[in-house]
């Protein structure tokens, strides 16, 4: 085999794991969208937010640390004590939770029944508020997450295409326990929805929010749950990403990643979110790969959005988004 | 009592037509223009000038243009940045390339050449609709950006990448540069602020107005009755990518004087633009003015309350400050989902009836 | 109500804006204590402000007047940098370093005009070391075009003086401060004989899957890197992931932070970055920080930040401008200096081995001196490793010099081309 074919299947192997990195973030978006018809400009800020509290409680920060500090003249920042991670989870899908709870009760409750784009800079402001708020209760400074998966290539992969083809293909451990995750969230999620009653109860306000309410779905309920799951969801995306980068701010960016994977593959399905994830993660890598002797590098940003440009022009609603309808 | 419009005749069809037609809002209308004029470039100190009534004006030119595209048309767009760029960029190419031509000029043909990118990247709006429509802009957001990082041509092949502007001037008055006097500055922006006001005003009522509006309510009903979408909707784009050129031509022009593509306008700025927009009202020009000080204002304020009045940590006072944004943002979307636009009509409707309750 | 809101802060601030009759320095710290680079300009405004702290109360300030310490909150965004500029100006400041290069392009037409000392410490424009064509803004005692040629010196001094055949990557951030060192890598690739690879990496650089698996494809034998913020933080976690040997990845200054490395956990052990300074705590002068900040708790931030290497940047940069503030008094005569009596003072600006040693800060520098023509210093640097285990930068070398025959080649033919673009006569002031 060319060396180029070599070379162009382990790009388009990582471009497969990095989609579906993509894909955890793009998730959270779905899942809020198909519930409630709101985009949650939010989401990345909620991924940072739940690492940053996931990494506060391992480390025992105190919150608000800066903020008590100021204003009383102490100079208290740990608690003392470190929690295992098999713990500092758990709490944080709590934190995660009542997060959502409060969410449901100060914004959604009051605008039931608005457009899309009045719910849309809702989250804005909630995007705004979250991000003062992380940095205020848990500090700006990068933090270190670590909660157990290994890190760097992958010998096994290594060597197994190097028996098989002569040249040994990298792929990042990290990226193939993401694989791993993300098929067991994203079968988690189907088979809720399909078989569960709270989840019937989802695809029911999905697809109509009177129409539920006037089976006696309990909207609010509905939306609580939706926006837990999607906090969960921030949650694992921001374990990942972070376990890449460390937690600080930029990680609340991988939301713009994520809006061309929505976009392909439709703001209202979650198997979409994944194909799209791939195919903008294989379209990015090998796009790079034979284009950058010609017009050199850092094209994944904008190529990203062409791509998801050219099918939406063939299929608007996105690879398997609901068929606009309209009528006139 | 104040407001009312009783008593007041129109003895022609111009008067009734015209854009105020409640004698209030004319002589309101002539006082803040007076104040703007005449008596804000006597009290108001150079800080004030140059950091917040500048790049609030600026602002409002691409509030404008992003309401007309957005609040009138109904298509959304996420790539105001990179318009705002493809204007400065215009710019600094056409005064580095004619160093005689008038700068008022630069700046028009800057929202020209802007009109025209804008139209092409307008384009997927005739098979694309809602949300996904962003996307198209999206792209001409990160795409322009990079051109204008790649390739050395638009630059002046500088080894920074940074484009600057030169010093220029008319009439012997120095407009851009660093030693424009910040009344020249503040004048030139008002003056392209109301002219551009005036003009979206007066496209918004007329025909061209209405051909937008029917394509936003309902685009295939308008098709049906005789509205060209295509004409329509690409109107929509020039017009509006006009606005947004010339904002960022001022912007690179006159208010920053150095601008890296990136950074001055990354994706931030759009969202910002964006957010101007839906606070102040969509489908308003009043709320392009609200909208732009509400985001441009009220965090130096906040600042100057916070930092230099209560003397809290600055760093501090920043994350209070997004946190408040937040916050209002949330609160004014309750109170009045339609924006600060909405919530002024309604004291209007309140004030004509002052001060009788109903 | 909000018109009257409006008005009545407008009239306050009016009244606020006149500048008060008062004796003492006015230091302004353009700091970002938030936003994305939040993690890179904590230390240093710590830095900076703990060094201020300290003269103020050691030596009651300079020349018996207090410095005056005036913090603006910038958030790396280049609006803002323009407001706390415009808020500042009229306060006499002394000398602004706005630790960020948008800024300082920005600034640099403003602050010819106005009148006031610009700092760019290691980042801003490069050419601006020709002191005739920029009187007002200084980049000593190294720039990006000194760090370029001291790296290249290191690994000629590491490959027996000969780069021949050898293939070098150069990983940056695609921005205007990335982009800095091609020239002049470009021509010492020329000079030298080694291959020069360039790979952008976009901002904010979060995803760099695509340049490593190009780099672990191309098998270079060295990797430079200018980066920032998260970008640092990513590619060494890559270049670990992918096995690259770490002491063949050399990062510029602003790569070479504990923020870089700390996040990579024991991956990032012997990732070596080129520094201007001294790091680590062993100092004299961090015992007086101790006795007169820290105990007097008047340490800056969270205080956790003391000894990391961008602190001891702020540290440097603070006593660069204090000494400069000293010389420029003893040349007025006078304590109560204004902006150009200080500009004055940076341009007679000399850094000794003894005055070093008196500070307590020995061969935390290199000695240079400032004069009209060269604005940049000496253009010395070092090379610091991260050892993963005890968590520290330690110096591996000693102070390399840069090839500043070739750098004031490049400098002069970009300063002039500014010059021209821009009207400006070149001299001395």
């Amino acid at each position: 085999m060319s060396d180029n074919l070599l070379f162009a299947m382990e790009a388009a192997l990582n471009g497969v794991t990095v989609g579906i990195m993509y894909s955890l973030v793009a998730l959270g978006f779905v899942l809020i969208f198909k519930a409630s018809g709101i985009f949650n400009f939010a989401q990345g800020v909620m991924a940072l937010f739940a690492a940053l509290t996931l990494v506060g409680l391992q480390n025992g920060q105190i919150p608000f640390a800066p903020i008590i500090n100021a204003a009383f003249g102490t100079s208290i920042h740990n608690f003392g004590w470190n929690l295992p991670s098999l713990v500092a989870i758990p709490l944080t899908v709590l934190v995660m939770i009542g997060m959502a709870w409060a969410i449901e009760r100060v914004v959604l409750k009051h605008l039931v029944n608005q457009e899309p784009i009045i719910l849309f800079m809702a989250t804005i402001g909630l995007a705004f508020f979250l991000e003062g708020l992380g940095d205020i209760m848990w500090g700006a400074e990068v933090k270190r997450l670590d909660v157990g998966i290994p890190q760097g290539m992958s010998s096994w992969v290594d060597e197994t295409t190097y028996n098989l083809f002569g040249y040994g293909f990298f792929i990042d451990t990290l990226s193939l326990y993401a694989l791993g995750i993300a098929a067991v969230l994203v079968t988690g999620l189907v088979l809720f929805s399909q078989y569960t009653k709270q989840g019937r109860a989802l695809r029911a306000v999905a697809d109509d929010h009177q129409a539920a309410l006037s089976v006696g779905i309990s909207l609010r309920f509905i939306w609580v749950l939706t926006w837990s799951i999607a906090g969960i969801v921030a949650l694992v995306a921001g374990i990942m990403w972070g376990s890449k980068s460390g937690v600080q701010f930029s990680l609340s960016l991988i939301a713009l990643k994520a809006l061309p994977v929505l976009i392909l593959g439709g703001f209202t399905s979650i198997p979409g979110a994944i194909v799209g994830g791939l195919l903008i993660g294989v379209g990015e890598k090998l796009f790079d790969f034979f284009m950058q002797p010609v017009i050199g590098g850092a094209t994944e940003n904008w190529f990203a959005y062409m791509l998801a440009l050219v099918f939406l022009l063939f299929r608007p609603q996105g690879l398997f988004g609901e068929r606009i309808i309209e009528r006139v | 009592m104040l407001y009312r419009e009783a008593g007041d005749f129109k003895t022609s069809y111009a008067s009734d037509n015209q854009t105020f037609p409640i004698r209030f809002d004319r002589y309101a209308y002539w006082v803040v223009m007076a104040v703007a004029f005449l008596v804000l470039p006597m009290v108001m100190n150079d800080y004030w000038a140059n950091s917040i009534v500048v790049p609030f004006m600026i602002y409002v030119i691409a509030a404008l243009g992003l309401n007309i595209l957005i609040g009138y048309t109904g298509l959304l767009s996420l790539g105001t940045a990179a318009f705002m760029a493809v204007g400065a960029y215009a710019t600094f190419k056409l005064s580095t390339a004619f160093p005689a031509m008038p700068i008022y000029l630069v700046f028009i043909l800057s929202g020209l050449v802007t009109s025209a990118v804008g139209v092409l990247f307008g384009l997927p709006s005739l098979k694309i609709k809602g949300f996904y429509l962003a996307v198209a802009t999206l792209a001409a957001q990160f795409f322009l950006i990079w051109l204008f990082t790649r390739y050395g041509w638009f630059f002046n092949y500088s080894s920074t990448g940074q484009i600057s502007m030169p010093e220029r001037s008319m009439f012997g008055v120095t407009i851009t540069g660093a030693t424009a006097s910040s009344t020249a500055v503040y004048f030139t922006c008002l003056i392209f602020t109301v002219a551009m006001a005036w003009l979206a005003r007066n496209l918004t009522r007329g025909q061209m107005g209405r051909t937008w509006m029917a394509i936003r309510d309902m685009d295939i009903a308008a098709e049906i009755i005789g509205v060209n979408p295509l004409i329509a909707k690409l109107s929509s784009f020039a017009v509006s990518s006009f606005f947004v050129g010339v904002a960022g031509a001022l912007m690179f022009g006159v208010y920053l004087g150095a601008v890296e593509a990136g950074e001055a306008f990354g994706i931030n700025k759009s969202f910002l633009v964006l957010f101007m927009v839906i606070i102040g009202g969509l489908g308003s020009i009043l709320g392009s003015f609200l909208g732009a000080a509400f985001l441009v204002v009220l965090p130096v304020l906040l600042k100057i309350l916070l930092v230099d009045n209560l003397g809290w940590p600055a760093d501090l006072a920043r994350h209070l400050e997004i946190m408040i944004i937040g916050a209002l943002i949330i609160i004014v979307l309750i109170a009045e989902p339609h924006g600060m636009a909405a919530l002024w009509r309604t004291i209007k409707e309140k004030l004509r009836l002052w001060p009788f309750p109903h | 109500m909000k018109m009257t809101t409006f008005a009545a802060l407008l009239a306050a601030t009016t009244g606020l804006a006149a500048p008060a009759v008062a004796q003492d320095l006015h230091f302004p710290m353009l700091n970002y204590r938030t936003g994305p680079f939040a993690p890179g300009g904590i230390p240093f405004a710590d830095g900076y402000q703990d060094y201020l702290t300290l003269i103020n109360e050691r030596d009651g300030g300079i020349g018996g007047l207090p410095i005056r310490m005036s913090e603006c909150e910038t958030a790396y965004n280049t609006e803002r940098g323009v407001e706390c500029y415009e808020s500042i100006r009229g306060d006499n400041p002394l000398i602004i370093q706005p630790l960020s290069t948008g800024i300082t392009y920005q600034l640099i037409p403003r602050v010819t005009a106005d009148g006031v000392p610009l700092h760019t410490m290691g980042y801003g424009r490069t050419s601006a070391m020709q002191g005739e064509t920029f009187p007002w803004v200084f980049n000593y005692p190294a720039n990006y075009w000194d760090g370029a040629s001291v790296a290249i010196n290191y690994l000629l001094s590491q490959n027996g003086d000969s780069l021949e055949g050898k293939k070098i990557v150069l990983l940056y951030h695609n921005s205007a401060y990335g982009r800095e060192p091609i020239p002049t890598l470009e021509s010492l690739a020329a000079s030298n004989g080694f291959e020069l690879v360039l790979i952008p990496v976009d901002s904010p650089g979060q995803e760099q899957s695509s340049q490593w698996l190009q780099i672990r494809r191309e098998r270079p034998d060295y990797v430079i890197m200018w980066g920032w913020g998260v970008m640092n933080a990513v590619a060494i976690q890559e270049a670990a992931n992918i096995r690259f040997p770490m002491d063949h990845f050399i990062g510029i200054w602003w790569s070479g932070s504990e923020n870089d490395v700390v996040p990579v956990g024991a991956g990032a052990d012997g990732y070596t970055a080129l520094t201007f300074h001294g790091v680590g705590r062993d100092y004299p002068l961090y015992d007086d920080i101790q006795t007169y900040v820290v105990d007097r708790g008047l340490a800056a931030g969270n205080g956790d930040q003391i000894g990391s290497a961008v602190y001891s940047r702020g540290l440097y940069a603070a006593m660069l401008a204090v000494e400069a503030a000293r010389t420029a008094q003893e040349l007025a005569g006078h304590a109560q200096i204004n902006a150009a009596e200080m500009r004055a003072g940076m341009e007679a600006l000399s850094i000794t081995e003894e005055r070093l040693a008196e500070l307590g800060l020995p061969n935390f520098s290199a000695p240079f001196d400032v004069s009209c023509q060269n604005h940049g210093g000496g253009g010395a640097a070092m090379m610091q490793q991260w050892d993963a285990d005890t968590q520290t930068w330690s110096l591996i070398t000693d102070w390399i010099q840069s090839d500043r025959e070739l750098i004031g080649e490049l400098a002069t033919a970009d300063a002039a081309a500014y010059a021209t673009e821009n009207n400006i006569t070149p001299g001395c002031l």
